[in-house]
């Protein structure tokens, strides 16, 4: 059986650019969750979403597993870059673009 | 449900006694809250970090009890 924590490691593996969030990029269920998507969108990121609503076990799981409380949160190639508050802080300090660029993720818009 | 801030306010600089601490209601609920948030103790921390950092001092009533804490975090000399 896949625990909650192997199935969040594995997504976290396998994909460039993971958002934790609650709901789906095109419905968000939550301001702080629509805030993050607002920001990869404008930036033009290309990212996978978990709606962490939909699994109570990886909604709790992912709290530990990044040892963070709140949803949502953003993987980028494995490390753990951060909430809402964060995404929101480096994109306003034009940081978040020259990260994302370094990690080697491609950028539309930028 | 909620939490007052000063009962936030009061478990951060039990965790952080040189921090300068403004918090700021985003909705008038108890529920919704902005905190700006510098001490020394954050020098050298990545932000992920210095959240941490804040969170623990919360012990777990951020993500529960108090729900939404917008937190913004400094180090300062």
């Amino acid at each position: 059986m896949t625990t909650a924590h192997d199935q969040i490691a594995k997504d976290v593996a396998e994909n460039d650019v993971l958002l934790f969030m609650k709901g789906t990029p095109v419905f968000p269920q939550c301001g702080f969750s629509a805030a993050a998507v607002g920001i990869l969108t404008n930036l033009g990121v290309k990212f996978k979403a978990v709606d962490v609503l939909k699994d109570p076990e990886i909604r709790q799981g992912i709290k530990e597993f990044s040892n963070w409380p709140t949803i949502p949160q953003l993987y980028v190639k494995g490390e753990f870059v951060g909430g809402c508050d964060i995404l929101k802080e480096m994109y306003e300090a034009d940081e978040l673009a020259p990260f994302l660029a370094e990690k080697g993720i491609a950028l539309e818009n930028v | 449900m909620g939490m007052p801030a000063a009962d936030i306010e009061k478990l951060i600089r039990e965790a952080f006694p040189d921090a300068d601490v403004t918090i700021t209601a985003l909705a008038d609920d108890d529920d919704h809250w902005a905190a700006m948030v510098s001490t020394a103790a954050f020098k050298g921390k990545t932000r992920v970090q210095q959240h941490q950092m804040v969170y623990a001092a919360l012990k777990g009533r951020m993500g529960g009890e108090l729900h939404a804490l917008s937190l913004q975090t400094a180090a300062k000399d």
